[in-house]
């Protein structure tokens, strides 16, 4: 049933979009479409943002791994090519903050009528571009730290679910201590 | 102040629900929600419009062809969802400056909109780089327990982190 559901691809597209408008309106309620919120976490002043993402990756971990479990759906990590993901990581990084939003919430911020964010859109299409065009001088560099899909729980030949357990708790006890410490 | 204050959700409610609609769009379209691929392909549609068909012949836009995807659409998607949740919340305004940066830089538009354009190049060219973005690599790829989207994580923090102190961090 939900192999034929995919198939559907103008529907597909559409769904795309419906649960787009659920993230951008998600997003918009956590403050994440505001560089001051965004900046404040990068400055480590308030963790607003990073309560988010680490609810979120307790939610979509569990849930995830449940409906692999369930259904006939396999999961897609993507490949760690470390190299690129140390240095391309540092320099979005750098845009980051430079920015105050990132590719999801400049979009969002777009829509709350930032008007600086939309500068920004126009830079990553730039930025994108510019990596479109370099990106045959680098395609050795790309694939020469390649390990492939790898998952933690696969590296450390561990059961998933212990994994998801403990990384549970993890975050969840980073959470509580930063409510405990007014963060 | 922030302004937007008495319109915020708890975290912990935003970011459940985020990842409910993580798993929503593994279960009914079989994708992971990301963002940054539909930069790159929408920049291959614009060079196709300026440069015709033989920007398809581009090596990396064989592998992300420039056309409207699912992805594309939850971009679009979440301009408009953010665009309904500040009109209700009457938190929508039109911002040249943010606050913080006016702080910093003093409230010349020039100087942000520079600014915003040079951070979103590297945030353009780095998630591509690095293969994904704080959606694609920081939430979905994490929820897999994906090593690579770990590290992603961390780095895109690291690199934000410092660079905002750099930047921000004397006010």
């Amino acid at each position: 049933m939900l192999e034929r559901l995919h198939g559907r691809k103008k529907f597909q597209l559409f769904l795309g979009f419906l649960i787009g408008v659920g993230f951008g309106f998600l997003l918009d309620r956590g403050g994440a479409t505001d560089f001051n919120i965004i900046v404040n976490q990068l400055l480590l002043e308030d963790f607003r943002v990073l309560k988010i993402i680490f609810t979120a990756i307790i939610t979509g971990m569990i849930g995830l791994h449940v409906i692999v479990k369930l259904t006939p759906a396999e999961l897609q990590p993507k490949p760690c090519q470390w190299k690129p993901i140390i240095i391309g990581g540092l320099i979005f990084g750098v845009g980051f903050a430079i920015l105050g939003l990132c590719p999801g919430t400049a979009a969002g911020a777009m829509g709350t009528g930032a008007i600086h964010a939309v500068f920004g859109v126009i830079g990553m299409l730039l930025g994108a571009g510019i990596f479109a065009s370099v990106y045959t001088n680098m395609e050795d560099f790309m694939a020469d730290s390649d390990l492939g899909p790898i998952t933690i729980p696969g590296s450390l030949e561990v059961n998933k679910w212990w994994i998801i357990l403990v990384f549970s708790i993890i975050l969840a006890a980073i959470m509580f201590f930063l409510e405990r410490a007014g963060l | 102040m922030n302004p937007f204050s008495s319109e915020l959700w708890s975290p912990y409610l935003v970011g459940a629900g985020i990842g409910i609609l993580v798993c929503l769009g593994f279960l009914l379209s079989n994708k992971a929600i990301g963002c940054s691929t539909a930069y790159a392909r929408t920049s291959g549609m614009a060079e196709k419009f300026v440069r015709g068909d033989k920007v398809k012949e581009k090596p990396y836009y064989k592998k992300f062809i420039p056309e409207i995807d699912w992805e594309w659409m939850l971009v679009l998607g979440i301009v408009v969802g953010a665009l309904i949740s500040s009109l209700l919340s009457g938190g929508f305004r039109i911002e040249m400056v943010p606050q913080i940066w006016e702080d910093t830089f003093g409230s010349s538009q020039i100087l942000r909109f520079s600014g915003a354009l040079i951070g979103g190049i590297l945030l353009g060219f780095g998630a591509r780089m690095a293969g994904g973005c704080t959606s694609g690599h920081g939430i979905s790829g994490t929820s897999q327990l994906s090593v690579g989207s770990w590290l992603a994580f961390l780095f895109f923090f690291i690199g934000g982190i410092v660079t905002a102190v750099l930047i921000y961090g004397g006010v």
